[in-house]
Order: structure tokens, then C-alpha cells, then sequence
């Protein structure tokens, strides 16, 4: 009983934040229904049993990604009319999208529960004792080893990436040499002098 | 409890959830009343190590001033700047009252004294705490302010860089470990060299625990981390258009959330509801007792930092959290996991 509820609550959630994501006319608030959306998605898989990808879902998204586009689109000065102007002669290629999302979803789904892994699963499935973490790490760290540590390696080349894009060397900057700042003493800056009346000072 | 409202004749379904209400209260409930009392002796320490008296003249030994202090902001009226985003500006001190509340489902207590006993209970708080930015960037971003602005892009990259050391020194504890359940990690800390308990005294851990402690200043802004809310900067920071009920949530979800923090020390590091020592009679006195007396010690450094600490400057935060911490910390994910791989498991083959 309450899990359906909490489905319906949560899949209602999902999908009316969703939209208002695309519908808000304010692009701090689109990021905010963004969240919520997230928010949302992370309960229907914790009712699926997949708290561990919940919790991923949360962290990653919620907590950092997201984060981001506010800081980004907090500072942004945007256009609301420019931004509206585009809308209908973008809609036909946008549903063109959208169509073929829908029929890739309705393909995956529809071959995988009627495929050999859906068929693997119901005639031996996964051990109800092992929790999601170490299910998890089974399976990804032996059987797709190779292809985890490739994701790893690609990640790795788009963050060097990243850095090299914009990382410029400006010239004229006095950076700050900590350890040499934690080095200077007192008798190495300061020095007493006794000076005589009428005359300057000699540095 | 569940069983007991079953008992009562309730179906299942009713019973779980009347008892998850009630344990909710119990939580709640008393954690406002402690959020009073440790603002009170904040102020308290903070006076004695000046030479102050503090607050002394509400109720016996100023004892009651948080709730004057209370009563004053509850009857004050609460002022929305015109030129704000009114929703989104009530909406912030909200968020941060009420994620501050909700990373205390997965706290352990006791043995088994929680209300929700999770496998992913340590992922839930880092979850959770992540969510805690988001009340200080609306609250900036809604106020239409350049003060609160600025402290809002503060706080989201601070609290974004010291996520990532904390995320890390986490994940040594929990190779440690080995779960993310509290209430198992805390069992896991039994017995170093057969009479104490606690990571901390674990001599490939403790630096992690200097450094959790100091994260854990930076994640909930106190001082020397109060870029956020920096007085000669910023004025007051994202809370500066802010008053009246507004104003208390903001100021209660922080407290709550330093709280926590100091719970988190208390369960990753030292031994949580366990006593000091593996020592049979200490065991009679009750967990809930040696808990709250770890959290009371780690407030009381956090508030010994407070009054002696000055504040850090922004850039040498940043490079505190990105140049220091995150590279020691990422050592030392990849030296307890050496260490475990050719001790525990083996890993010589």
C-alpha cells in the first residue's frame, strides 16, 4: 500500500518536474525542478531496491552537477525573449529527437525482457543476500574489467583535456610561494637601525 | 517499536509507519532543544576564552537566553526585500532546517537505537550533506543582493572542495570497515591492540580523523571557515536580508548541522557509541551516554577553534581543500587499501 503510493507520488513528481524543467520561464528555477526531478528519480530507484544507484543519483547529480549549472546560470545575464524566439523553429528537430528516444526506450525495454538476459536473470537470479555494493563490484570489477577501466581512462583524458583547454599562462602574475612566505623570519624582513636626526635613511 | 504496534492490532503497513513517525519525533524533538543549549555554551566558551562572561542574565547562569533569543525572532516580522524571489527566498532557510534534520535518520545512537538502519547509511549522509549548499545559494541568488550573492558562490565552491577530501576520507574508513552501514562501522572499531576502541588510534587512520575534523569545519562554514557569512566582507553573508522565522532556520539548521558533524567524528573515528576503552564495566553505562559525551568534546573543539582560529583568506582555503587535503587524502585511499589488500585479503597472489 504505501509502496504504491510512494511510486505514484514519486513517478507524478518525476514527470510534472520534468516538464515544468522545460516550461519555467526562468532558467534558475529550471535548474531547481532539475533537482527535484533527480530528487524524485532516486526514490523510485530506492522502491526498486537500488538504493546504492539512488544514492550515486543523489551525490553525483544533485550534489555536484548540478551545482554547477546554478552556479552557472545564476551568473549568466539571460535574454528570456531571445531565448523564446528560437522555440518554433526548433520544435520539428526537437520532436524528431524526441521520437527517437521514445522508440529507442520502447525497443531496449521490449528486447531486454524478451532477450537472453532477461531470460539469464529469471532462471538464476541474483542473490537476494549480497547488497547492492558488492553486486555492484562484483560484476564490474571482473567481467567488465576492461571496459570500466577504458571509462576510467577516457574520463581521465577529458579532465587532462579540460586543464589544457583552459589553462593559460599569464605572464606579469606574482603567484604566492607558501612555503617560502612560511620560511621568512623576522631578522630576514625587519632591521633596527639607529638614526641620527636630519639625515635619510639609507635602505 | 514496529512489533509492538502490531501487537496493538495495527496492520503492518500502519504499524511501520506510526513507529518511523514516533522515532522521527524523538530525534527531532530533542535535537532542537541540544541545537539551544550548544548555541548556548558556544557562546559560553567563546566568552570564557576571551574573558568574557557570556550570557548571564536570562534564567539561571543564562541558561535560558537561546529561548529568549527565540521568542524575540518568532515575534519579529518577517521583511521579503521587494526585489527579491519571493518563493525561492522563503523557500532557502527551509531547505537548510530541514536537510540538517534529515541526515539524523542514519545516525546510530546505540546498538541498533536508529531510525533507519540503511547498507548505504555513510553514501545517505554524503548525499545529504551535499544537499545543505543548496539553502545558502537560493538564499544568496533569491535576496536580488550583491552581499548574499557573493557569499552564495562562495559557499558553493567551498562546500563543492571539501566534499570531495571528505568523500575520500570516507572511503578510507569504509575499506576499513568494510560497509557503509554506521551502525557496522561503529562495531568495526573494537578493540585496537585489545583495549581501545576507535579508528582514530589506528596509526594509518588518525591523520584522516585531523583531517576530517578540520573538513568538517570547512563543510558547515564555522570559523576560520566563515568565508561564507565573513562579517568585515560580506556583512552578514546570504542571511543578511534575512529576518524573523526566516533568520532562526538558517541559524538552527547551522548548529544542527555542526552538531551532526560532530557526530560524524564521534562514529567514523572514535568509536561512536562504543566507550573509549574495550573494558567490560564500561559497557554498562549506556551507549546513547558516550555518544553524546564524544559529540559534546568534539563541539567543544570545534568552538575552542572558533574563538582562537583568525579567518582563513579565501585563497589559501581554496588551496587548503584542493592542494592539501585532496591529494593526502587520495594517498591515503590508496595506502589503506594496500595495506588491507596485503593484510586481510591476501592479496599477494
Amino acid at each position: 500500500m504505501i509502496h504504491v503510493l510512494a511510486f505514484y507520488l514519486f513517478a507524478i513528481l518525476v514527470v510534472s518536474s520534468g516538464a515544468l524543467t522545460i516550461l519555467s520561464r526562468n532558467p534558475v528555477h529550471s535548474v531547481l525542478w532539475l533537482i527535484l526531478a533527480f530528487f524524485n528519480a532516486a526514490g523510485l530507484m530506492i522502491l526498486l531496491g537500488a538504493e546504492f544507484i539512488a544514492m550515486l543519483l543523489v551525490i553525483v547529480y544533485v550534489g555536484a552537477v548540478v551545482v554547477l549549472f546554478l552556479f552557472v546560470v545564476m551568473m549568466l545575464d539571460i535574454d528570456f525573449a531571445e531565448l523564446r524566439a528560437g522555440f518554433v523553429s526548433y520544435l520539428p528537430f526537437g520532436l524528431l529527437i524526441a521520437l527517437v528516444l521514445l522508440a529507442e526506450i520502447v525497443l531496449g525495454i521490449g528486447l531486454w525482457s524478451a532477450g537472453p538476459v532477461e531470460l539469464a536473470q529469471r532462471a538464476a537470479p541474483a542473490n537476494p543476500e549480497l547488497s547492492n555494493i558488492q553486486a555492484i563490484g562484483g560484476i564490474l570489477y571482473t567481467r567488465y574489467i576492461f571496459l570500466f577501466e577504458a571509462a576510467g581512462i577516457v574520463l581521465l583524458v577529458a579532465m587532462i583535456g579540460a586543464i589544457v583547454l583552459t589553462h593559460r599562462a599569464r605572464g606579469g602574475v606574482r603567484g604566492q610561494n607558501v612555503a617560502k612566505q612560511n620560511r621568512r623570519r623576522p631578522q630576514d624582513a625587519v632591521r633596527n637601525i639607529n638614526q641620527p636626526v636630519g639625515q635619510g635613511v639609507e635602505l | 517499536m514496529t512489533a509492538f504496534f502490531q501487537g496493538l492490532g495495527l496492520p503492518f503497513e500502519g504499524a511501520w509507519l506510526l513507529s518511523t513517525i514516533i522515532g522521527i519525533l524523538v530525534i527531532a524533538l530533542p535535537l532542537m532543544l541540544a541545537v539551544a543549549m550548544i548555541i548556548y555554551a558556544d557562546r559560553k566558551i567563546w566568552a570564557a576564552m576571551a574573558l568574557r562572561r557570556g550570557p548571564n542574565v536570562v534564567g539561571p547562569l543564562g541558561l535560558l537566553q537561546s529561548f529568549a533569543d527565540g521568542l524575540k525572532v518568532f515575534l519579529q516580522e518577517t521583511i521579503v526585500p521587494s526585489a527579491s524571489n519571493k518563493a525561492l527566498f522563503l523557500i532557502a532557510p527551509i531547505i537548510t532546517f530541514t536537510v540538517a534534520l534529515m541526515a539524523w535518520a542514519v545516525i546510530p545512537f546505540g546498538a541498533g537505537v536508529l531510525v533507519s538502519n540503511i547498507n548505504v547509511g555513510l553514501l545517505y549522509i554524503l548525499a545529504i550533506s551535499s544537499l545543505g549548499v543548496y539553502g545558502v545559494v537560493l538564499a544568496g541568488w533569491a535576496s536580488n543582493s550583491k552581499y548574499p550573492f557573493y557569499s552564495a558562490i562562495r559557499a558553493s565552491a567551498q562546500m563543492i572542495s571539501y566534499e570531495v577530501s571528505i568523500g575520500f576520507i570516507l572511503i578510507t574508513v569504509v575499506l576499513w570497515a568494510g560497509s557503509f552501514n554506521m551502525s557496522a562501522i561503529v562495531e568495526s572499531q573494537k578493540g585496537y591492540y585489545g583495549f581501545l576502541n576507535g579508528n582514530g588510534f589506528n596509526p594509518l587512520l588518525f591523520p584522516m580523523a585531523i583531517m576530517f575534523l578540520i573538513s568538517a569545519m570547512a563543510e558547515t562554514a564555522r570559523a576560520p571557515f566563515d568565508l561564507t557569512e565573513a562579517e568585515s566582507e560580506l556583512v552578514a553573508g546570504y542571511q543578511t536580508e534575512y529576518s524573523s522565522m526566516a533568520f532562526a532556520l538558517f541559524w538552527l539548521g547551522e548548529y544542527a548541522n555542526v552538531i551532526l558533524m560532530c557526530g560524524l567524528n564521534a562514529i567514523l573515528f572514535w568509536g561512536g557509541y562504543l566507550p573509549p576503552f574495550d573494558w567490560a564495566p564500561l559497557y554498562l553505562v549506556p551507549g546513547i551516554i558516550w555518544f553524546l559525551l564524544k559529540i559534546a568534546f568534539f563541539f567543544f573543539v570545534f568552538s575552542w577553534v572558533k574563538a582562537t582560529v583568525p579567518r582563513y583568506r579565501y585563497d589559501q582555503l581554496m588551496r587548503l581543500g584542493w592542494k592539501i587535503f585532496l591529494p593526502t587524502s587520495l594517498f591515503f585511499v590508496f595506502l589503506v587499501s594496500g595495506f588491507l589488500m596485503l593484510t586481510r585479503y591476501g592479496g599477494a597472489q
